[in-house]
């Protein structure tokens, strides 16, 4: 075992010397992510505050067909603009999130006291269009309310005939779960950072090793081969944990930052969660590595092996997808699966869900008994012919 | 010693298997330099592979100092010395790194590592360079560290493939005085070659190898003897038949 631990150190210490390596996976990697979503997050917040306080910009085409109408909606902090001349192009050309069109015959309608009809022009595609689509519909609706509420005390029938039911919300989302919404991608982000701390060692200790040709001379030690790729697997193990590590501890101290209270969310993002958070990720960071090396060992040159370990970069997005598109209940089994169960005990512990014990123990026991098989399958390649002839 | 005895190994599956070493034996003594030489392709890096482990013979055994590596590959590492034909370096180590990584594998104390590694550097004089990291280092100073690193442990039995390759001709001439100073030592070295004037000049006994097999196994003097030839050179063509792979 000993040369396991010879290995190990000589490895981490030709990695260190790398500097670019080391910054890049140390450095750049772990803080990308929670800097994008500080950028993200603020631009977000700040577009939504503004355009919930602001005057809502509104092309009207034929505003004077309906004086009362553009009176009450300029009465709603509603900034009435002159419409473009062709409404629909404009909305598609988003040179405006939304148009409002009065027909000529709205003031024939409304005087016999049939429904007007009003267009609202919108692209339902455009994300940014939604609010103020919406902020524009509503107030239509009021209006209309008021106005049928009115007709109907000038015929003496009390308003509340039009409202046989009561709808009350009671919305169960708590600030915490609400933020969840928005950082469902924060646990593929923890795993990429371990596929970035490991990806270079992965590479460096058996393609690289063989395309510089250092390999068989190592082979030629009497070690036998499963400690030298022990002590492979170990530093690239270390790497990758501690890029994980670094970018759990940078999110944490960037999320105090976010202005997420002003949209009525928290995140949890304490001691507890840094704790938990690594205990999951810990036997996920060996069974990436093993996987790493066993695509790099498996490679016949660098270039090759680059290439198949950035397409194992894209697999862990998978469970955040299916997460995020079908958020299904939380069930004991996805615990067992690797990355869907890391993927699972992130969400929950930064929502504020209680994670159990044993789902806990289920998550760190899968997950090591998979980085167990996938070392020994790396192991069985380690032995073969083929792996040390540098051709 | 190093005993190889009807040694076969082949590339490829089915019809298309190539038989790169095809009955090959030989002996390689104590207190002598065995010249393995062969045109290219003729099997000797697959046969020095077969020695040191890194590959399985398909038949066939091999003894390091009556030890057989198919029973114990481990122990027959450590009785070996191997400069293989991949010499690569640790390029962001230092030399002694480089050296000092090789001799914590073979599981040396540091005291013994520090004496081993210090002698080698002044038997291969290469002391100035021994703290300077291993990117750019010349031909002959990546030679010299491999062989240091490979020496390191003080193995009785040396294997070398084709040391002298790319060497200048002071680094040749260095190296042949360093192969002489290993067999006055009493240890068994093993090398290989295509040169002629090399083997010639070092050795005691010549394995001439060509299409996997041995066509030749004596002494320089009883091989020019054999072929009639006052040549070596001569000798090797008419042994193996043909002068391709020579120009290399």
């Amino acid at each position: 075992m000993n040369s396991a631990i010879t290995v190990f150190l000589k490895e981490v210490r030709e990695n260190l010397r790398d500097r670019r390596t080391v910054i890049n996976t140390l450095i750049t990697g772990p803080l990308i992510a929670p800097l994008l979503f500080v950028v993200m997050i603020n631009v977000m917040v700040t577009r939504e505050l503004n355009k919930a306080e602001a005057p809502l910009s509104l092309p009207v085409s034929g505003a004077q067909y309906a004086p009362n109408l553009v009176a009450a909606l300029k009465q709603n902090n509603v900034d009435i603009k002159p419409a473009p001349a062709d409404p629909e192009k404009a909305v598609r050309e988003q040179d405006a999130d939304v148009v409002l069109r009065i027909g000529a015959d709205f003031a024939k309608a409304w005087d016999k006291g049939e429904p007007a009809q009003v267009e609202v022009i919108f692209d339902s595609s455009r994300q940014d269009a939604h609010g103020p689509t919406e902020r524009l519909r509503k107030l239509l609706e009021a209006y209309g309310q008021r106005t049928g509420a009115l007709r109907l005390l000038a015929r003496g029938l009390s308003p509340t005939i039009l409202k046989p039911l009561a709808v009350a919300d009671r919305d169960q989302s708590t600030p915490q779960s609400r933020s969840g919404l928005m950082f469902g991608f924060l646990p593929y982000f923890f795993i990429i950072g371990v596929l970035i701390g490991g990806m270079a060692l992965a590479i460096d200790t058996t393609a690289g090793e063989r395309e510089r040709q250092s390999l068989e001379p190592l082979l030629a030690n009497p070690v036998p081969r499963w400690q030298i790729l022990s002590g492979k697997l170990g530093a690239t193990t270390v790497f990758a944990i501690t890029t994980v590590l670094l970018s759990i501890i940078a999110f944490s101290v960037v999320g105090q930052f976010l202005p997420l209270e002003k949209i009525g969310m928290t995140l949890t993002l304490g001691a507890r969660f840094v704790a938990l958070t690594l205990f999951v990720m810990l036997p996920l960071a060996a069974l990436l590595a093993a996987l790493q090396t066993l695509v790099a060992a498996f490679a016949k040159s660098y270039r090759e092996a680059q290439t198949y370990l950035g397409l194992l970069n894209l697999v862990p997005i998978i469970p955040t997808l299916l997460l995020t598109v079908l958020p299904i209940k939380t069930q004991l089994w996805m615990y067992a699966v690797p990355l869907l169960g890391q993927q699972v005990t992130i969400l929950r512990l930064m929502r504020g869900d209680p994670v159990p014990d044993s789902a806990l123990l289920l998550c760190f026991a899968c997950t090591a008994v998979a980085a167990l098989l996938a070392a020994l399958v790396t192991a069985r390649i380690y032995h073969s012919e083929r792996l040390a002839i540098s051709a | 010693m190093i005993e190889v005895k009807n040694l076969h190994k082949g590339f490829g599956k089915g019809a298309k298997r190539v038989a790169a070493v095809d009955g090959v034996s030989f002996v390689a003594r104590d207190g002598e330099i065995t010249g393995l030489l062969g045109p290219n392709g003729a099997g000797k890096t697959t046969t020095l592979r077969c020695l040191y482990t890194l590959m399985q013979p398909d038949s066939g055994q091999v003894l390091i100092d009556g030890i057989d590596a198919a029973v114990d590959p481990v122990a027959v590492r450590r009785r070996l010395g191997v400069l293989p034909d991949a010499r690569g370096l640790y390029k962001r180590l230092t030399a002694r790194e480089n050296i000092d990584y090789f001799a914590r594998l073979h599981g040396i104390e540091t005291q013994t590592m520090h004496t081993r590694r210090e002698a080698l550097a002044d038997a291969l004089e290469m002391r100035d360079i021994l703290d300077r990291r291993t990117e750019g280092f010349s031909q002959g100073q990546r030679v010299k560290t491999a062989i240091a690193r490979a020496l390191v442990h003080d193995p009785r039995n040396v294997i070398l493939d084709e040391p002298t390759n790319g060497l200048d001709v002071m680094s040749t001439r260095a190296m042949r005085t360093f192969l002489k100073s290993m067999k006055a030592e009493g240890r068994c070295v093993l090398f290989s070659s295509h040169i002629m004037q090399e083997v010639a000049a070092l050795c005691d006994r010549i394995v001439v190898i060509a299409r996997g097999r041995v066509v030749a196994d004596e002494s320089p003097d009883a091989l020019r003897m054999q072929t009639g030839e006052a040549n070596l050179e001569d000798a090797f063509v008419k042994l193996i038949g043909t002068d391709e792979g020579l120009a290399a």
